[in-house]
């Protein structure tokens, strides 16, 4: 059972959200294209990938974002959590390297709630934090006929199912469209038509 | 005379623009430098300056001496100056612009008498017109009865006149102080609770808040000096990501530093400082407002207390082929959005050092293996060609131009993939969505 992808994209409001995978950018990205307020994205400044602003550009205005870079990972949390909490930014981008704990990840939530702002924090494989509300997984996928076909998933989902859409993105619109399972059309359906 | 004229009598004439904004500047600087004579220093007229140094000329060991070390240092600086020194400020006028030296005490006629009547600082044409009378010198204008001079050439030459006698009193107005942002609040008992602390700072920041809106600035740095009883003192900074004299947005930032002090025994002074301030003039407040951004720029002060106002940075768009050179990353506190973003081509979200991998020929290779994943190529598109800019040294294109392929693998990966065709290799330098 499919669910539509509006109902969890964009992402529930005032809390903290979760993706892995090698496509979390994207879906960061897409994500951040959706906000009307400014975003921030948060990163430790020793890391030695960049995102580049000409390359989510088609995404998101790059004057829309702005960069924070901690020491290491407990400035990147403090500075999610006052960014969180401040409400200035609509979404806040927090990208970590190491699993935080349950207290941790409970205050984002608290602070995301309290600012009223979306919080989503891009992890390396298998590290969640329990107190996320949902986790993606986000893999690209290869298509013949298109190059921005992508799976999301959710793999973990505190209020709902887990569920998973093919999605590719149309440069004109600027919009995640989401493709049609080609196996769940009825065989019946498929031999007449 | 014009210029060409100039210079045939001197063949070495060199001309420059006048530049009278840079040389107000510059006297300005001088009437600072002149607060090492005496405390009262003003302007006179375009060129000179006016020191009131009754009482201090003992310092220095007396006026000839005081005039001498005066000479001596401007002149090291490459200044030539003409100086005087009387009892009245129209005396020393006189002898500054006309004669050189020291009139005796009490009796600056002595000095000014045969200098010209134009020492007077009188205007053209009453210094023409007593020339034309036969009257060349000051002694000879003081000799004169006054009703006459007064009848022919007005009350302007008799008060001048008047004035370098010493007759009429003259004053002299000294620049005024730049203005001091510096508040402090001595406490008759100390205090150490920080609920306290913050009391006292919101108490001086309105005053401060006070001072720099009757200036129309903004603080962008402030420091918090906390003096303890045992006379240790300790120091909160905050930064600013925008000019800003409201104490409401300001006390906040103040919370975090604040509650690390230490108050050892009891803080008995509390001294509030802006350290750097920046014009911010009043706006007018319209219901379409430009841009606001309040609470956003709150947001960068708080965060840049933290790691470091340099460390929230913003994107602005560079002029450049060169995909790590295409954007520059500016501190977000000290740079506004401008600039479009053009995006050419495709260009990776994220971008790495080039990582090498194995691959031979200009082709993309069939096979891939990158950060010990293996990836089996479907689709390459490609290739486009970068040169490096020669006109910068960039270390990292020294292998020479590039030949960049977007990679799709048959796992889902999508590679920016570059080949150097002068010093074969592929490397891997970016990821698209």
């Amino acid at each position: 059972m499919s669910f539509d992808l509006s109902t969890y994209f964009p992402l529930q409001n005032k809390r903290v959200h979760e993706v892995c995978g090698s496509s979390a950018f994207s879906f960061a990205f897409a994500l951040a294209g959706q906000q009307q307020a400014s975003v921030l994205w948060i990163r430790e400044a020793w890391l030695p990938e960049q995102i580049n602003p000409v390359g989510f550009s088609p995404y998101i205005n790059p004057h829309k974002l702005l960069l924070a870079k901690g020491k290491d990972q407990i400035e990147v949390l403090a500075t999610a959590e006052e960014s969180l909490r401040s409400g200035a930014v609509g979404l806040t981008v927090i990208e970590l390297t190491k699993p935080i704990g349950l207290t941790a990840g409970r205050r984002l939530q608290l602070a995301a709630e309290t600012g009223k702002s979306t919080g989503l924090c891009i992890l390396p494989d298998g590290m969640g934090s329990n107190a996320a509300q949902t986790r993606w997984r986000c893999e690209p996928v290869f298509d013949a006929a298109d190059s921005t076909l992508q799976r999301w998933e959710i793999i973990k989902n505190k209020s709902g199912t887990l569920t998973a859409w093919n999605v590719r993105w149309n440069a004109e619109t600027r919009r995640i469209i989401v493709v049609s399972e080609a196996g769940e059309r009825p065989v019946s359906q498929g031999a007449s038509g | 005379m014009g210029f060409s004229d100039a210079r045939a009598f001197c063949r070495d004439l060199q001309s420059h623009p006048a530049d009278p904004v840079g040389d107000q500047k510059f006297l300005h600087i001088l009437a600072r430098w002149a607060k090492r004579y005496c405390p009262w220093v003003g302007l006179d007229g375009a060129d000179g300056l006016v020191m009131d140094v009754t009482g201090s000329t003992h310092l220095l060991g007396g006026e000839p001496r005081m005039l001498h070390d005066i000479h001596l240092r401007l002149k090291r600086a490459g200044l030539s100056v003409r100086s005087g020194i009387a009892d009245t400020r129209g005396a020393a006028w006189a002898l500054a612009h006309y004669g050189e030296g020291i009139a005796p005490q009490d009796q600056p006629l002595d000095a000014i008498g045969p200098l010209p009547v134009a020492a007077l600082r009188l205007d053209e044409k009453s210094s023409v017109g007593l020339q034309r009378l036969g009257v060349r010198s000051i002694a000879e204008l003081v000799a004169l009865p006054r009703a006459t001079v007064a009848r022919r050439f007005g009350a302007e030459v008799l008060l001048r006149l008047d004035q370098a006698t010493g007759e009429q009193a003259e004053h002299v107005s000294p620049l005024p102080d730049p203005p001091r942002y510096q508040v402090r609040l001595t406490l008759p008992d100390p205090i150490g609770l920080e609920a306290d602390v913050m009391a006292g700072t919101g108490r001086l920041l309105e005053k401060l808040c006070e001072k720099l809106k009757a200036q129309e600035m903004g603080a962008r740095v402030l420091s918090l000096i906390l003096r303890r009883v045992d006379k240790e003192s300790q120091e909160v900074e905050v930064r600013l990501a925008r000019p800003l004299r409201d104490p409401l947005r300001i006390l906040p930032l103040f919370e975090r530093g604040v509650g690390a002090i230490d108050a050892g025994f009891g803080i008995d002074q509390l001294r509030l400082v802006a350290t750097s301030v920046e014009p911010l003039p009043v706006q007018q407040m319209t219901h379409s407002q430009g841009r606001n951004d309040d609470k956003l720029d709150d947001l960068i002060s708080r965060i840049g207390n933290r790691i470091g106002l340099e460390n929230v940075q913003r994107f602005l768009p560079a002029d450049s082929h060169i995909p790590e050179r295409s954007h520059i990353i500016a501190p977000a506190a000290f740079s506004e959005p401008s600039g479009s973003w053009v995006a050419l081509r495709e260009r990776p979200i994220q971008l790495f050092p080039p990582e090498p991998i194995v691959g031979t020929g200009p082709a993309p290779p069939r096979h891939l293996r990158w950060r010990r994943m293996s990836f089996r190529v479907e689709r390459a598109t490609g290739p486009e060609r970068i040169a490096p800019e020669w006109w910068l040294t960039d270390v990292n294109w020294r292998s020479g131009v590039r030949d960049y392929w977007k990679v799709e693998t048959k796992q889902g990966r999508r590679l920016w993939l570059f080949y150097t065709p002068q010093t074969p290799g592929w490397f891997v330098q970016g990821q698209f969505p």
